[in-house]
C-alpha cells in the first residue's frame, strides 16, 4: 500500500508535539542539534512526499503517460492517488517554496544588516554599552559579532550580573546560534506544521548560552538570578507587584533557594523555564532518548525514500508493459 | 525679496537665547564626568557653582540633564523622588545609532539573541515564586 508516503507528513505534527518536552529534558547543545537536523530532515522528507504525490498524479494524467509511454491501466491499479490530491499536493508545494523563498530574503537581508550594523562600530571592544532607557541585551552577528548592552541595563547590573550576562552572550555569538535558528526557521517555512520545533530552537539555545554562562561563573543560581532580575527590569508591568514582593528591581535578588520548588513550569513562557532548568542540577546527557528520537527522525526519513523507490519501480513497470 | 528672517515656533527662545544652552549642556557634562558617581540635580547645581561657574537655577539644571537625557547622552536611575544621572562613555555614544537595531521588524530582532524577552503577568508571578525562598503561601510577617 502507498499509505507510507503519508507517513513524512504526519511524523512532523507527532514532533511538532514533542519538541518542548524533548527540549525540558535533553542537554542544550545536544536538543539544539537534534531539534536543528529533526526540522530539516522532517521538512525534505515532507516536501519529497509532496513532490512523488504530484508527479504519481501527474502520470496518471493521459497526456502525460501518452509522451512518457506508460500504461495507464497499470498506474491506475498501482497508486489510489487521485488527481485532486495530486493537484492539492502541488498547490502546496508551490505555497512551500514560496514560503522559504521569502523566509530566505528575509533572514539574509537581516543578517547583512547586522553585519553591517557591527561593523559600523569602530571601537575594538565585543561589548558595546548603548545609551537609552531601554532595558536590552543582545548579540549582533558579525565579523567580529557584537554584544549591545542598553546603558540603563548595565547600570543596573552588579559585576557578578554583567559577568553572566557577557558569558552568556558570548555564547551566542561563540556558538554561531542565529545559523541554528536561522535554518530550523528555513526548514519550517517549507512545512509550517514544523514551526513549534524552530520555535523550540529558539528556546535550546537561550539554554545552551545560560548553561555556558553557569559554567563560565561556576554559579547557576547567580545566572538565575540574573535572568530573573534583567526579566523583571525588562517587563514595566511587572514591576511594581515584583518590586512590592521582593527587591530584584534595581539588584539581583540575594536569596535564591539552594534547590529548585516543586513549582511547575511546563506552561510557563521561556523566562521561568531557563530560570527553574538552572536552579535544577547541571543537565546530562540522556542517550536512550536522544537515541529515539533519533531513530524516529530516520525513520520518516526511510519512509518517504522507500515511497520514491514504490513510485519509480511502478512507473518502470507500466513503462515495460506498454 | 522673501522674507528669510528665522521663524520661531510660539514659545521658542530666539537663537541668541539658546545658544548658551549648549555651553551649560557641556558643563553639566564635565560634571558629571568628573564625578564618576550618578548625580541629582541638587548636586549637579552645587557643583558647577563649586567650579565657579555662576550660580544656575535648580529648574533650569533639571532642563538641562532632561535634554541630555532625552537625547541618549546621559543614563538615569530613580533616586528617592527624582533621579540621579550618569553619562555614557565615548564609545557608547558611537554606537547610538544601534538603538534603532531593534526597530528594525520580526526578522531583524530573530537574528538578534537577546538576553530576555518581556514577561507576561503569569510568567512574572512564576518567576517570583521561583526565585524567593518565601512561597506566597508563607507568611513573612
Amino acid at each position: 500500500m502507498r499509505l507510507l508516503i503519508y507517513l513524512p507528513l504526519l511524523i512532523p505534527a507527532l514532533a511538532a508535539v514533542a519538541a518542548r518536552p524533548l527540549a525540558a529534558r535533553l542537554e542544550p547543545r545536544e536538543a539544539t542539534w537534534l531539534l536543528t537536523a529533526a526540522t530539516v530532515i522532517l521538512a525534505g522528507c515532507s516536501t519529497v512526499a509532496l513532490a512523488l504525490l504530484v508527479a504519481s498524479a501527474a502520470a496518471q494524467v493521459p497526456a502525460v503517460a501518452e509522451l512518457r509511454h506508460y500504461s495507464q491501466p497499470v498506474l491506475h491499479r498501482g497508486d489510489p492517488t487521485s488527481a485532486i490530491t495530486g493537484a492539492v499536493a502541488a498547490l502546496v508545494l508551490t505555497g512551500a517554496a514560496l514560503a522559504v523563498a521569502i523566509t530566505f530574503r528575509r533572514r539574509a537581508r537581516a543578517l547583512a544588516e547586522s553585519y553591517r550594523r557591527a561593523a559600523r562600530l569602530h571601537d575594538d571592544g565585543t561589548v558595546v554599552v548603548v545609551p537609552g532607557p531601554a532595558v536590552e541585551a543582545y548579540a549582533l552577528p558579525g565579523a567580529p559579532g557584537r554584544i549591545v548592552i542598553s546603558g540603563r541595563l548595565f547600570q543596573a547590573l552588579d559585576e557578578p550580573g554583567r559577568t553572566a550576562l557577557l558569558a552568556h552572550e558570548r555564547a551566542h555569538l561563540a556558538g554561531r546560534h542565529h545559523l541554528f535558528t536561522t535554518v530550523a526557521y528555513l526548514a519550517a517555512a517549507a512545512n509550517p506544521v514544523l514551526l513549534p520545533l524552530a520555535r523550540t530552537v529558539d528556546y535550546t539555545v537561550e539554554r545552551w548560552a545560560d548553561e555556558h554562562a553557569a559554567r563560565v561563573t561556576g554559579d547557576r543560581r547567580l545566572v538565575a538570578a540574573t535572568i530573573g532580575q534583567v526579566a523583571m527590569l525588562a517587563t514595566p508591568a511587572a514591576r511594581p507587584a515584583a518590586a512590592a514582593a521582593l527587591g530584584i528591581v534595581t539588584t539581583r535578588p540575594r536569596r535564591v533557594p539552594a534547590r529548585s520548588r516543586r513549582i511547575s513550569v511546563a506552561w510557563a513562557g521561556p523566562v521561568p523555564r531557563r530560570v527553574a532548568a538552572l536552579l535544577a542540577p547541571p543537565p546530562r546527557t540522556r542517550a536512550v532518548l536522544l537515541a529515539a528520537a533519533v531513530l524516529v527522525v530516520l525513520l520518516a526519513g526511510a519512509s518517504a525514500l522507500q515511497a520514491a523507490r514504490d513510485l519509480h519501480a511502478l512507473l518502470e513497470l507500466a513503462h515495460g508493459i506498454h | 525679496m522673501p522674507d528669510d528672517s528665522p521663524r520661531h515656533a510660539l514659545g521658542e527662545p530666539p537663537e541668541a537665547a539658546r545658544r548658551p544652552a549648549g555651553a551649560l549642556e557641556a558643563e553639566v557634562l564635565a560634571v558629571l564626568r568628573a564625578a564618576g558617581t550618578p548625580l541629582s540635580p541638587g548636586q549637579v547645581r552645587e557643583r558647577l557653582a563649586a567650579r565657579g561657574q555662576r550660580e544656575l537655577s535648580y529648574s533650569t539644571v533639571v532642563t538641562i540633564v532632561s535634554r541630555l537625557h532625552a537625547k541618549g547622552l546621559l543614563a538615569r536611575e530613580r533616586a528617592g523622588r527624582g533621579f540621579a544621572y550618569t553619562p555614557l562613555d565615548a564609545a557608547s555614544l558611537a554606537a547610538g545609532q544601534m538603538n534603532r537595531a531593534l526597530d528594525g521588524g520580526a526578522d531583524h530582532r530573530a537574528v538578534l539573541s537577546r538576553f530576555v524577552s518581556g514577561l507576561s503577568g503569569r510568567d512574572a508571578r512564576v518567576l517570583r515564586r521561583l526565585l524567593t525562598d518565601d512561597g506566597p503561601e508563607q507568611d513573612g510577617g
